[in-house]
């Protein structure tokens, strides 16, 4: 960066400066002229953004007031979907396991992330480069191959499971697949929330903690009153990235347990919901205006979410510039 | 005694971190040697590595005599490739207007252009999928390119401008006074933000990489497979053929982990970079 | 500086690869299919050639299509190049509707029985085919499955149907001086005999899929409800799951669960077909359609014997399930070439190859055919003495919501689990069929 800076200030001994004296007609001419550039700059990231993305959510949400041939059907597909107990079983359900999910997501994956971001940033230890490489590696596999990874090693014909002592089918058990398959996207995404408390533990400055240490505190209570506070944003944005994440998960279950997230549904969650009900299931066709409908409420699940993020939690939480 | 402390500390961290070390690599590591062994071998003793009489490439043979593994490789490079691409560049342009420019409407447009972060683009499927057929684009990686471009650019350009919020104003405005119209000011201020452009390109990256959802739906033809969805179809294909299901797997994976390796400083980095963002 | 010089190279080589290949990704099928290039073409042809591409979810028949199915053909017809491009089961009803719904369909597509693709003719994407040379070549219960709704228009082309049944591993029998039980009396004694010894699973299933609905409840069911008989009764409203056949019929599959493997919730489709082929399992309930596979895989004899009939039963049925057909997609560009192909497969010439090829798949044409496969036999020679019937609930029943075949596969698996009770079962299968079914007769 300053080889840049340093050779343009070279060219422009009085750099800044010369700015503020320029003549306003040149000034207001200047401004005219940068009306263009801003379109031109601005208009390719609005115009896909708002074709390829606003449109279709906003459009999704239109197509959850119509049905399937087109009329408007007022509020309909969410009577069906909350009284009709075809879908509201299913919703209700696979709600109730999203929540699970993000539970252990919050209560597993974010905490290790975390423990594992503090030793990759103890002093004075050798090869934690090495370290983070590896524990980073599972987040880039393809969720695909992870499900296919752990539906082989979890599978009852292979002996795998056997050998360190586990005799329950955990992906069969109606009490067992849900906490499995959080446990292995867990595995998979640890990475992230790791990664990102390390970004913020190796920005914070070393005299800082040192000078605590001068006044006497322990590595705990550092850690308690310098690097704790200092996480707490980045905690609230790893918790919402998390929650949703959440809704957003459908590949590791579609990968291990298909589109009939089973057993009896015990491992549905609303992406496979969602699916199900915009394909169907079974061969024949699903709707696409329930699927809207489905997409809608999830819509307002996050949104609630966010919402209680912004107003419940960053407002409370200071952030420190450092 | 102090000194004694740090001692065992250290040898602590060492072993948490190899404990984690080995549940991060051994899933993979044990896929990858059940492919090197005869099927007897696979089910016999799982832990077991190959031996002399095990070694067999049975599943190897089977996987590369069938596959088309070399297009959805392709397809998935082009895809995110040209996705990352455009996420980037449109993302620091905007980046770049947001921050220079003062006009009516910015702080709104900043913030139309960020909802999208929280906003997963699956939920709008069902008229993405309408608008792609009207678009005459289903089957095809445009189908695939614009909707991950749309996806990457509200993190893209909210990081961007955060990046851009630091190039030094003096550098700009002595550019001006040197005759630079915008775009050459754009483009000094690019090589001073290469680390968000790192940050944002790993971001979209990830992502769009490992996405199963969108080619499945919009693209599923046999030409127009990714990576990904090409694994699921191809282990699907070989699901009762456990020599070829490892094969397959460890085939799938060996590119990405190699690439990963590589480059995982530079990899790394960008994401740290984007983190503190 | 470094870093940035190895970014640079990156994207730069990333995008030369992408300009390279960006002119090709227009979708197409036909870079993907250099395995089928015909070899049969010859010199001279005179009339244009076009390309014709099957939609289907048999991939596991490629290598058959390839390499003998469409060379028979193309030797016939030189001008037409034909492609099988396969998508995977789970994938194809929903990728099959987007890509007719996107104008991209392939010109002729597989048909699954009864409503899943009647609703497909219905909405415009299966051709009439009533002129087609051939299609009358087809008995009515053949072609039943492919029938719009007044019953005067075939939209595809009868191919197959498979038979049902019990596969065993003879060398395992014989060792354990077993022999092929007859009713369920005897079945039980069989599976409590190989329990006791202990060397085998009695029977190798997984209950994690389809298996559990597609092979034990329809095959031990058959019997129960008297075949095609129930299956239409359930469909007119006459019988209910909640009846007395249908709760014994579940009775009877909890009654196996104790002979499975114990992890079997956990145990894929093709994971149970390994415990069979690699000799863990004696028993393997399946179709004819895993012939080809066993015959690949298992080191051991391998025969069929008929689901045993419920002790005292005077009649026997068996599922013989009409199961694959192809139709016409409208928007074709290659419709005449297609139904050249199409009528080919109604002609005797076909159905000599295919069931040839695919053994365990039975023509339904009227010509009757020789099949080599000593275990097809075994299946065909059932028909001799029982009632064909096709599995219950795809017909009507499956096309709203809860969808029957969908409720019908996770309360089989929870019976013979152990975690539902036949009654519970189908009473939650009889009041899922009651919240949106009313039976027109």
């Amino acid at each position: 960066m300053t080889d840049v800076e340093s050779a343009v200030t070279e060219r422009l001994p009085d750099g800044g400066s010369t700015a503020r004296q320029i003549p306003r007609p040149a000034s207001t001419s200047r401004r005219r002229r940068r009306w263009a550039p801003a379109l031109v700059f601005l208009t390719p990231a609005t115009v896909i953004y708002s074709v390829f993305m606003v449109y279709p959510l906003l459009d999704s949400l239109r197509r959850s007031f119509f049905d399937d041939n087109g009329n408007y059907a007022r509020l309909d597909n969410y009577r069906t979907l909350f009284t009709n107990p075809a879908f509201s079983e299913r919703f209700w359900d696979a709600l109730g396991h999203n929540l699970q999910f993000f539970a252990f997501h919050m209560l597993l994956q974010n905490p290790i992330g975390l423990l594992l971001a503090v030793l990759l940033t103890v002093q004075g230890v050798r090869g934690l480069n090495i370290y983070r490489t590896m524990v980073f590696l599972p987040t880039t596999l393809s969720v695909v191959i992870v499900g296919f990874i752990w539906r082989l090693i979890l599978s009852p014909i292979w002996g795998v499971t056997g050998t360190i002592g586990i005799d329950t089918p955990l992906l069969g058990e109606s009490h067992t697949v849900l906490p499995t398959l959080s446990l292995i996207s867990v595995w998979q995404w640890v990475g992230i929330p790791m990664i990102f408390f390390y970004a913020v533990l190796i920005a914070i400055p070393k005299d800082l903690i040192e000078a605590s240490r001068v006044d006497g505190a322990g590595s705990w209570q550092a850690f308690r009153h310098i690097t704790l506070p200092l996480l707490m944003p980045m905690l609230g944005i790893i918790s919402i990235l998390t929650y949703i994440g959440n809704f957003n998960a459908f590949d590791l279950i579609y990968a291990v347990k298909g589109i009939v997230a089973g057993p009896d549904f015990a491992s549905d969650i609303l992406g496979t919901f969602f699916y199900r009900v915009f394909f169907g299931a079974s061969g024949t066709t699903g709707s696409p205006a329930m699927g809207a409908t489905v997409a809608s409420v999830m819509f307002l699940i996050i949104l609630v979410g966010v919402l209680l993020y912004m107003f419940g939690w960053q407002r409370r939480i200071t952030t420190y510039e450092l | 005694m102090g000194r004694r402390r740090i001692h065992w500390g250290r040898w602590g961290v060492h072993a948490a971190l190899i404990f984690y070390t080995i549940l991060a690599l051994g899933p993979t590591l044990l896929i990858i040697l059940n492919s090197l062994k005869s099927r007897r071998a696979i089910f016999d003793d799982a832990f077991s590595l190959p031996s002399a009489e095990t070694f067999d490439l049975v599943g190897y043979e089977t996987v590369l005599s069938t596959s088309s593994f070399d297009i959805y490789f392709r397809n998935s490079l082009i895809v995110t490739v040209v996705s990352v691409l455009l996420v980037v560049f449109l993302a620091a342009m905007a980046g770049f207007a947001l921050v220079e420019y003062e006009f009516k409407g910015n702080t709104l447009l900043a913030l139309y252009l960020a909802i999208g972060i929280m906003i997963p683009i699956r939920l709008g499927t069902v008229s993405i999928l309408k608008l792609m057929v009207s678009l005459n684009l289903i089957n095809t990686l445009w189908a695939l390119i614009l909707v991950y471009t749309a996806m990457g650019l509200p993190l893209g350009v909210f990081l961007m401008s955060q990046f851009m919020r630091q190039v030094p104003k003096e550098l700009k405005s002595a550019a001006r006074v040197d005759g630079a119209n915008e775009y050459r000011v754009f483009r000094l201020a690019l090589p001073l933000v290469r680390p968000g452009m790192a940050a944002v390109a790993v971001f979209t990256m990830l992502p769009v990489w490992n996405d199963l959802w969108f080619p499945l739906i919009l693209a599923p033809s046999e030409g127009t497979k990714t990576v990904t969805l090409g694994a699921s179809a191809f282990l699907g294909q070989f699901e009762r053929n456990w020599n070829a299901l490892l094969a397959a797997l460890t085939l799938a994976m060996v590119p990405i982990i190699l690439l990963y390796i590589v480059f995982s400083r530079q990899f790394l980095r960008g994401l740290t970079e984007g983190a503190v963002k | 500086m470094r870093q940035l010089i190895k970014w640079t190279v990156l994207v730069v080589a990333f995008s030369l690869i992408a300009t390279a290949c960006g002119d090709d990704d227009d979708g197409g099928a036909t870079s993907t299919a250099p395995s089928t290039a015909p070899t049969t073409q010859a010199p001279e042809m005179e009339p244009e050639e076009v390309t014709i591409t099957i939609e289907s979810w048999r991939s596991d028949d490629q290598a058959i299509w390839d390499e003998q199915i469409i060379p028979a053909f193309e030797a016939e017809n030189p001008h037409i190049n034909v492609i099988f491009a396969p998508t995977t089961p789970l994938e194809y009803p929903a990728a099959l509707r987007t890509r007719l719904e996107g104008g991209i369909a392939g010109d002729l597509i597989m048909c699954f029985p009864f409503d899943r693709s009647r609703e497909l003719y219905e909405d415009g994407h299966l051709a009439p085919l009533n002129d087609l040379s051939g299609i009358d070549g087809f008995g009515l219960s053949a072609q039943a499955a492919w029938l719009s709704a007044d019953g005067s228009t075939p939209y595809c082309v009868p191919v197959a149907s498979i038979i049902q049944g019990f596969y065993y591993n003879v060398d395992a029998f014989n060792e354990l001086g077993l022999s092929v039980p007859d009713t369920e009396g005897e079945l039980f004694e069989v599976l409590q005999a190989i329990l006791d010894d202990g060397t085998y699973t009695p029977i190798g299933i997984g209950l994690s899929e389809w298996e559990a609905e597609h092979i034990l409840f329809q095959n031990i069911g058959a019997n129960y409800w008297k075949g095609e008989e129930g299956r239409l009764a359930l469909i007119s409203g006459e019988d209910r799951v909640t009846d007395q056949e249908y709760v014994d019929a579940f009775a009877t599959m909890a009654r196996l669960g104790p002979y499975m493997h114990p992890g079997a919730s956990g145990i894929t489709y093709p994971d149970g077909k390994i415990l069979f082929e690699t000799g863990q399992a004696a028993i393997y309930p399946g179709g004819s359609w895993e012939i080809s596979g066993f015959d690949d895989n298992a080191d051991f004899e391998f025969s069929a014997f008929r689901t045993p009939s419920p002790d005292g039963a005077d009649a026997c049925y068996i599922v013989d399930h009409i199961d694959l057909a192809i139709g016409l997609n409208p928007a074709s560009p290659n419709a005449e070439a297609a139904r050249t192909f199409l009528s080919w497969v109604a002609s005797p010439a076909f159905a000599a190859i295919y069931t040839g090829a695919l053994s365990g798949f039975f023509s339904l044409q009227d010509t009757p055919i020789e099949y080599d496969h000593p275990v097809a036999q075994e299946f065909v020679s059932w028909r001799q003495d029982c009632e064909s019937a096709n599995r219950t609930g795809y017909e009507a029943l499956d096309s709203g919501d809860p969808e029957f075949p969908i409720e019908l596969r996770e309360v089989s698996n929870a019976i013979i689990l152990g975690n539902m009770t036949p009654e519970d079962g189908a009473q939650r299968l009889q009041d899922g069929l009651d919240s949106w079914y009313t039976p027109e007769g």
